[in-house]
Formats: C-alpha cells, sequence, structure tokens
C-alpha cells in the first residue's frame, strides 16, 4: 500500500471520487421494478403481521387442549384444524413463526457480525494469517451445512442461543470469502489508488470505500441464509434436536404431524405451508437483488461496446 | 494432468487433516467426562460405571496421554478402519457403518440419476425457449424446488401416493439382491424428493450455463462458416455446458448427505445418515465420530474428483494453475 497517509483528503475531494452510494439505491430499485422482490416482500409482510398480530386476533390459546374437539378438520371454527388434544392448529402455526423468525434472523445475524469482520481483517493483513483462516474456511465448508449444525446442537444442547450458533457456524466462511474477494478485488481498483493519492488513510479507504462495494452482495447472502436457516431450524426440530416442547416450532408440528399423517393430513400440509411460504418469500427477494447485481449481465453489456 | 492431480492432492491434504481434527474434537469437547459419554451414559452420571471398567476405558481411550498424541493415535487407528465399539451394538464401529452404507449409495445416485434427468434436458430447453411458458415454467420448478423443504415435500408425497393411491411403500427398504422389485419401489419415493431437491439447483446453473454458451463467438462463428443450429447446439454448446452441469452435481453431494439425514428418517431408510440420528438419540458417540468423519471425507474426496473433471474437460484450468 502506498505511504502518502499525511494529508487527509477535503471534502471536496472526496466528493469527486464515487463512494458507490448507487449501492445502495440499486438494491432499493430492485423492490420498485423487480415484480418477484415485490410479490417476496409482500409475502414476508404478511407472515410478520401474522406473528405479531396474529396471537390477539386468534381466540385460542395454542396450548390451551379441548378433548371435545380433537382431530377437526379445517372448517370457519377452526381454520386450519386441531390436533390430537384439540389444540387449534391456525394458533400454533402462528405461535410457531415466531420462533422460526426469532432463530433465523439471530442465526443469520450471527454469521454475518462473525464472517464480515474475519474476512475483511484477514484477507487485509495477508500472509500465513489469510492462508491458516483459508484452511479452517475450507474444512468447515466441507461439512455438509445441516450434518454441521445437528452435530453442533447436539454438543450444544437445545436452546436458542445454541441454535444461532450451529446454523450460523457453517455460514460463516460465506461470508469471510465475500468480503475476502472484495477486498482483494477492489484493492487493486483505480478509485481505491485515487483515494491514496489524496492522502485517505488505510482504515478509511476499507471502511468508506471498500466496504460500501461489499453491502449489496452481503445483503443477498442475508437473504438467502435467513432461507435456510428457517429450514435448518425447522429440520432440527423435525428431528426431535431443537427447541422441544413446551415451544412450538414449525419442524415440531411437522414431526407431530407425521404420526396422523391418515387420520389429519392437514396437521402436516400447513404448518409446512408456512415453512414453504417463509423460505419462498426470502429466496424471491434474494433471486431478485442477486440478478440485478450480477456481473454477468452487467459485463455483457460492456464486451459488447469494447467489441 | 499428473502434475495437477498432484498439484490438486497435496492441496486438500490440509483440509482433510483439519476436518479430522475437527471430528476428534467433537467427542473431546461434549461437556463432561468423555469416558462416560463414550460408554454412553449421561456426562454427570458418575455412579453409572464401576471404577476398574471406567479406568479400563480411560486407558483404552489413552485419555492419561496429552491430547495431541491422543489425536494422532485416534488418527492411526481411524486409517485403519478401528473406531472402536459401537455403544449400542457391543461390535466394532466400522462393521455398523459399512453394514449401511450401501443403502445410502443406492439412495444417493438414484437421487443424482433423477436430478441429471430432469434438470439437463429440462435446463436446455428452458435456454433456448428463453422467455417463453417453458422457461417460465423452468423457474418456476427452481423456486419450487429450493423453497419447499424435502422433508415437508416428502410427507406429500408419502399421503398422496402411499396412503391415498396406495401404489409405493412409505417406509423401509429391501435389498436389491433380495427383491429387485420391492427395492425399486421402496426407493422411488425417497429418491424422487432428494432428487427434486438437486435438481432445482442442477437445472437453475444448467439454463443459465447454456444461456450463456449460446451468446459466445465461437456459437456465432461457427454459425457464420454455415453450420446448422442443430449441430452447433449438439455438439458444442451442449458439450461445454456440461462441464458446469458435472461441477454442480459435485458441489451439491453435501447438499444431498445433509437432505439425506432428513429423507432417510422421514421414510425410515435405513442408510448411514439414519444411523448417525439413531446414534444421536442413543448416544453412541463412537458411531456419530464415524459416520461425521466418512460423510465429510466423501464431500472432500467427490470435490477433488470434480476438480479432476473439470481439468480434463478444460485444459486452460490445468495451465492457470500449474
Amino acid at each position: 500500500m502506498s505511504t502518502v497517509e499525511t494529508d487527509v483528503a477535503s471534502d471536496a475531494q472526496r466528493k469527486a471520487l464515487p463512494r458507490h452510494k448507487e449501492a445502495f439505491n440499486s438494491v432499493a430499485e430492485v423492490f420498485l421494478h423487480d415484480r418477484r422482490a415485490v410479490v417476496g416482500g409482500i409475502l414476508l409482510l404478511v407472515m410478520i403481521f401474522a406473528a405479531v398480530v396474529g396471537p390477539q386476533l386468534i381466540p385460542y390459546d395454542p396450548h390451551q387442549p379441548d378433548l371435545q374437539d380433537r382431530f377437526a378438520a379445517p372448517s370457519w371454527s377452526h381454520w386450519m384444524g386441531t390436533d390430537r388434544n384439540g389444540r387449534d392448529l391456525l394458533a400454533r402455526v402462528v405461535a410457531g413463526a415466531s420462533i422460526s423468525f426469532r432463530v433465523a434472523l439471530g442465526a443469520s445475524l450471527l454469521a454475518l457480525v462473525i464472517g464480515a469482520p474475519l474476512g475483511a481483517v484477514t484477507s487485509y493483513v495477508g500472509g500465513i494469517v489469510d492462508d491458516v483462516t483459508q484452511r479452517f474456511m475450507d474444512a468447515i465448508i466441507a461439512f455438509p451445512a445441516r450434518l454441521m449444525a445437528i452435530v453442533l446442537i447436539v454438543l450444544l444442547g437445545p436452546s436458542v442461543v445454541s441454535l444461532w450458533f450451529a446454523i450460523a457456524f457453517s455460514s460463516i466462511p460465506r461470508y469471510a470469502r465475500i468480503i475476502r474477494g472484495s477486498v482483494l478485488g477492489q484493492k487493486e481498483r483505480e478509485y481505491v489508488e485515487a483515494a491514496h493519492a489524496i492522502g485517505e488513510g488505510r482504515l478509511a479507504i476499507l471502511f468508506l470505500y471498500i466496504l460500501p462495494n461489499v453491502l449489496p452482495p452481503m445483503a443477498v447472502q442475508v437473504t438467502l441464509d435467513f432461507a435456510s436457516a428457517v429450514t435448518v431450524e425447522a429440520s432440527l426440530s423435525f428431528l426431535g434436536l431443537g427447541l422441544g416442547p413446551p415451544t412450538i416450532s414449525w419442524g415440531g408440528l411437522l414431526n407431530d404431524a407425521q404420526q396422523w399423517l391418515e387420520t389429519a393430513p392437514w396437521l402436516a400440509i400447513f404448518p409446512g405451508a408456512a415453512l414453504a411460504l417463509t423460505v419462498l418469500s426470502f429466496v424471491l427477494m434474494g433471486d431478485a437483488i442477486r440478478d440485478h447485481l450480477d456481473p454477468r449481465t452487467r459485463r455483457r453489456g460492456e464486451r459488447r461496446l469494447a467489441r | 494432468m499428473i502434475r495437477y492431480i498432484l498439484l490438486r492432492a497435496v492441496q486438500i491434504i490440509p483440509t482433510v487433516l483439519l476436518v479430522t481434527m475437527m471430528v476428534f474434537v467433537l467427542v473431546m469437547v461434549i461437556p463432561g467426562d468423555p469416558v462416560l459419554s463414550m460408554l454412553g451414559y449421561y456426562a454427570d452420571d458418575t455412579t453409572a460405571v464401576p471404577q476398574e471398567i471406567y479406568d479400563r476405558m480411560f486407558r483404552e481411550l489413552r485419555l492419561d496421554r496429552p491430547l495431541p498424541i491422543q489425536y494422532l493415535y485416534w488418527l492411526g487407528d481411524a486409517l485403519q478402519g478401528d473406531f472402536g465399539k459401537s455403544v449400542v451394538f457391543r461390535v466394532p464401529v466400522i462393521d455398523v457403518v459399512l453394514s449401511r452404507v450401501p443403502a445410502t449409495i443406492y439412495l444417493g445416485t438414484f437421487a443424482v440419476a433423477i436430478a441429471i434427468a430432469i434438470a439437463v434436458p429440462f435446463g436446455v430447453w428452458a435456454a433456448m425457449r428463453n422467455n417463453t411458458w417453458v422457461d417460465h415454467l423452468a423457474s418456476g420448478f427452481v423456486l419450487f424446488g429450493i423453497s419447499v423443504p424435502g422433508f415437508w415435500f416428502g410427507m406429500i408425497v408419502i399421503l398422496v401416493f402411499s396412503i391415498y393411491l396406495g401404489w409405493l411403500p412409505a417406509i423401509g427398504y429391501v435389498a436389491p439382491q433380495d427383491d429387485f422389485l420391492e427395492f425399486m419401489k421402496h426407493l422411488i419415493l425417497p429418491a424422487g424428493v432428494l432428487g427434486l431437491d438437486v435438481a432445482a439447483t442442477v437445472l437453475r446453473f444448467q439454463r443459465t450455463d447454456f444461456l450463456e454458451q449460446l451468446h459466445q463467438d465461437y456459437v456465432r462463428m461457427a454459425r457464420a462458416k454455415g453450420l446448422p443450429r442443430r449441430i452447433v447446439i449438439w455438439k458444442h454448446v451442449l458439450k461445454n455446458s456440461l462441464m458446469a452441469t458435472v461441477t454442480v452435481v459435485g458441489l451439491n453431494t453435501a447438499r444431498l448427505l445433509g437432505g439425506s439425514t432428513i429423507i432417510e428418517t422421514l421414510f425410515s431408510y435405513p442408510g448411514l445418515s439414519r444411523l448417525l440420528i439413531e446414534a444421536i438419540y442413543a448416544r453412541d458417540f463412537p458411531i456419530i465420530q464415524a459416520v461425521v468423519l466418512l460423510m465429510v471425507v466423501l464431500v472432500v474426496v467427490v470435490n477433488f474428483c470434480v476438480d479432476l473433471v473439470y481439468a480434463y474437460l478444460n485444459p486452460r484450468i490445468r495451465y492457470i494453475t500449474a
């Protein structure tokens, strides 16, 4: 890196360099122009609304058994039917949403908070630190994500915090890689050189110029990670390794439903549909943002110009 | 090519070693006493085992030695296929594990075959009819495959094909040498559910890659020199884009193994993943260690093979890396 770090850049000089504000705007733009992002966003809002307001609107307690009304099929009084203890399934699915969101949000943020600084610092420092970290990342990536989560949850015992960690662990390398690729790629760019020339310090360059460029791919990663975290949490509960009763989770509901597939198929259909729609909403948004940012679609235009 | 193989082989050694270390540490970090854990007891249950058995186990596990030495012994034993004795089955771990391998291999192979059979033709078709109903159908299929969790889709499939229609058995497994027809009947549903999951990922890449190939210079060149479109597509474009397919299928091994933990449990299919879950319920740590190690090493080896196939198909990779 250059040695000119004594004078501090003036505001005017800073403004002359691209700060990639468009990176933020472009994410916002996706929600105006891409139908998938709009549909995904609305779907997500509906799910969040149901999770937050639902418990007040539904006249049943998700834990309250009603033995007069066991295995009731979906009807006007029980929209999703009732389970083996006569508990209202809609109330239980809505209750499951909040635990699902809490675990997935925590897990994807935890992976971001650990992975991103790790990638930034190691790629910045370089040398042996970088090499050793990379080998560790390779080893973690070799573990199938779900297998890793299962093993970790067995070791840590089920709790919300250990679920965060168990699910986040295998996504850490993905964040580290995205950041690393960006830092290494951007380091050589002309605008970074220009920032050096006007006297910006190394940290200022990392935070003001390089990191903003990484935010959009990070947004994609967090979105898709959230989707997979929801699925992994459900898988763990389905296997009986997640938060057990009395906590209500979608995976746990599906596990219960397995025994009653023939008598009460609705017990399997509705919690699974809620799960699938949640994942779908994030996949739709993530895909839309990714397509918008995909350098391949952009570069195709550049290549044509060059010819 | 030989140089490239050696280079890549040397590169994966640290990864494999780290993986073995992580799996070894796994049992060491179980909260509480490793001897009790290895014997299948809860770690705080100190009165469960007589002192002399405890002492013998303590020496057998070499817990009196420093941790790095323990690891080296363990690695040496593991390389010879010795993972100790299963707590539940009271026989060598390796025998239990190997007895479950064929079922998982059948399931995985069949799932990949289904995935390729759906994804490749569909992906090519969607790319050639870009932005038509075929393409939209393919996108819908991809979204469905990615968003719908396998275990839920599996339940729906059981509901439809086993319970309502009664066409196929919902659970279980029959060895192919015993009754091939029954074997196939038991395999179709789990392999189909698992395969559909992989198919979505493969289809997405196949479509994008084929579309990109269609816009390459060599395609325009081939068309310009008068080659019919049919030949350009089937002889040149498809061949090139299948490279991407090889990679994606290979990289999905991890996903396949992860997915199989749930699918094998749902369909009570006696493969490796089901063994893992059973071992977890029974706290059979030697088995857990062996299965996890086997799966992860399998992923690393498959990725290594994918690299080689890719380098073989695309000579440029060899020159860049070597």
